[in-house]
């Protein structure tokens, strides 16, 4: 049967180049803990959801006898499928065929599937696990890479695009995943860096372990580049679909509903926060006694810890929260955490994600390092981010609310739509210590006992202006809550900010300070 | 299944300190990065530093000689570059801490005037 033959012949093609790189690759692959390009979309996508293209994708590289050599599927597998029922195109490089070297016909691939991803406005997510450019298609390796670079950048805060690093990435590669939204790291697995350990070596007679230079900690902790931290594949694919559950398909869509949950009796809201504003608490309990199931979702949990930021839903709602961390760093704004938080609030505007601040800070940290390393132009990232950021914007200020700290942290000034207050707020231009100590100056000093002077006026500045309420008559706090309370005003201020509308004066783009 | 990470709830191990903000003290968990900081130094002009990684190429000078503010002492080799360090005050040269072919990374001490 003619028929039967053909498609006999399909399956036997198929086959073919579904083994990758080849056994003894694989068995290499799976030595060092990794699974293969193609078990990886299995276990992300949902189940038969996989619709692949470009399996028989060629090279065509002559030089260097790369005529002689066959590169299945070029090294990268393309296609489509679901997750939870969400829409995503993928790629995954095969690290199993010429190591997931990048020539021309690879990096074709992934742009086609890139620009599918940006016409049917759906998330994209890449799985980087590659040596780097292939030499032996030299320009056009490279030329590869810059088109993957400008659709990345084009796509930017259009449609949702994850990088998951399973693998190296290094040299010009990691600029990719440099300009998606979220990164995802595995512990052991994943390798980022500009040059390497031997570069590094060669240079500056400096060694290092590529896992001490652009290992997944290192990202996670120190660099910033990486979103999240996982110790297995497995564990990193669980973070990467509940992701996609928080998340739109588009920037012309809000995040799908989920049925709304109460949060856990044990997150007692009336009993996290101490009085004393310099004793410290973890702010993600109060977020969890705030969210949908007390489920808070963090991005970015092992780097700048100051400052707390992740999605939560309320009333079934996608909300990013925002968050001063007193338990580390007493909470203060610095380089790391602002860029942190105003990256997310970006994230948020561009995504339809509603955002809720919770303010507790003394204000900025001060020191040389700190000046030096440009705390004026990244702090001022956080006052442009929520500036600009045209969803609804809630503030909740639990406690201190200090000076530059208080304007910065998604103000009434800054144009949030509500701010609400604890009993505890204390909104002032400083701590009560050191603003009695700068307007009482004059009385503590020829005061006969000036310690108790001191402690005196720190009472007396306490009192008059460490609360929520000279704040409240000017109008700049909406309402005075109870802890309590703070669900029910968040969610029915989320409801009825569902079809908020303000314009902005027509510009190309702003010029944020980065 | 899904394994947490990292705990940062409070627990009874938690390292406590104290940072002062605004004279202030607040008890808090201090960060790596704020402990290992340096303390600041005022740039001394009598110490010359590598101002760039690379590799000492040649040393035209020796301990005890007299220099004069624009004379060449040394040739750095940095990205593919042959830097001349030139020397921005007279002085005489106290100490030279590096030898030819030395690998430096940046902020290295070189010499050191007097």
């Amino acid at each position: 049967m003619p028929v039967n033959k053909k498609i006999r012949e399909l399956q036997e093609k198929r086959e073919k180049v579904l083994l990758g790189g080849g056994e003894q690759a694989i068995e290499k692959q799976k030595a060092m803990g990794k699974r293969t390009a193609r078990e990886r979309i299995m276990a992300l996508l949902d189940e038969n959801s996989f619709n692949e293209y470009d399996l028989f994708v060629e090279h065509d590289a002559r030089d260097f006898d790369m005529d002689k050599k066959s590169l299945p599927s070029d090294g990268v597998i393309i296609g489509s499928g679901t997750v939870y029922g969400a829409p995503v195109a993928i790629f995954a490089q095969d690290f199993t065929v010429a190591g997931g070297s990048l020539g021309l016909m690879h990096s074709r691939k992934i742009t086609k599937i890139m620009d599918h991803a940006l016409k049917m406005r759906m998330p994209l997510i890449g799985i980087n696990d590659s040596g780097g450019a292939r030499i032996q298609e030299g320009v056009n390796s490279l030329a590869g890479y810059g088109e993957i670079f400008f659709r990345n950048t084009i796509s930017s805060g259009v449609i949702p695009q994850i990088s998951v690093i399973l693998g190296p990435c290094a040299g010009g590669a990691v600029y990719s995943p440099a300009l998606t939204d979220f990164v995802f790291v595995v512990d052991n697995i994943s390798k980022m860096f500009i040059t390497g350990p031997e570069v590094i070596k060669t240079v500056l007679g400096e060694e290092i372990s590529m896992e001490d230079l652009g290992g997944a900690r290192v990202h996670s902790e120190i660099t910033g580049n990486a979103h999240f931290f996982a110790l297995s594949e497995e564990e990193c694919f669980e973070q990467i679909k509940k992701l996609i559950t928080f998340i739109p398909w588009n920037n012309g869509q809000k995040a799908r509903m989920f049925e709304p949950g109460e949060p856990k009796p044990e997150y007692n809201i009336n009993k996290i926060v101490p009085e004393d504003p310099t004793l410290p608490y973890d702010v993600k309990d109060v977020i969890r006694a705030i969210v949908d199931n007390s489920d808070f979702f963090e991005i970015m949990e092992l780097y700048a810890k100051n400052i707390v930021i992740g999605f939560g839903r309320m009333g079934g709602r996608t909300t990013g929260f925002v968050a001063n961390q007193p338990l580390e760093m007493a909470g203060v704004l610095d380089v790391d955490s602002s860029d942190k938080a105003a990256r997310f609030i970006r994230y948020c505007d561009a995504f339809n994600v509603p955002i809720i601040t919770l303010v507790d800070l003394p204000g900025y940290l001060p020191g040389v390092d700190q000046e030096h390393a440009g705390v004026i132009r990244h702090g001022a990232k956080v006052l442009y981010a929520y500036s600009e950021a045209t969803v609804p914007k809630l503030t909740v200020i639990l406690r201190k609310a200090y000076g530059g700290g208080y304007i910065a942290m998604s103000s009434r000034h800054l144009r949030a739509d509500f701010v609400f207050a604890w009993p505890s707020a204390e909104i002032a231009v400083m701590g009560p210590e050191g603003a009695a100590n700068i307007i009482f100056r004059k009385e503590i000093m020829s005061a006969v006992d000036p310690d108790s002077m001191r402690k005196q006026k720190v009472e007396e500045y306490k009192t008059k202006f460490a609360n929520p309420y000279v704040a409240a008559s000017r109008g700049y706090v909406d309402a005075v809550i109870e802890p309590s309370e703070t669900r029910k005003f968040l969610m029915h201020s989320i409801e009825v900010s569902e079809n908020k509308d303000v314009s902005m004066p027509f510009k190309k783009h702003g010029l944020p300070p980065f | 299944m899904h394994q947490k990470t990292d705990r940062t709830v409070m627990n009874k191990n938690d390292k406590l300190e104290f940072l002062n903000i605004d004279t202030s003290l607040y008890q808090t968990r201090i960060s790596n990065k704020f402990k290992s900081r340096k303390p600041y130094q005022p740039a001394d002009p009598r110490i010359i530093l590598s101002f760039i990684p690379g590799t000492v190429l040649d040393i035209f000078i020796e301990p005890g000689q007299y220099v004069s503010k624009g004379d060449i002492l040394m040739i750095l080799d940095a990205m593919k570059m042959q830097n001349k360090l030139k020397c921005s005050m007279d002085g005489k040269v106290k100490s030279i801490a590096v030898k030819k072919g030395d690998k430096v990374s940046k902020g290295t001490v070189l010499l050191e005037l007097e």
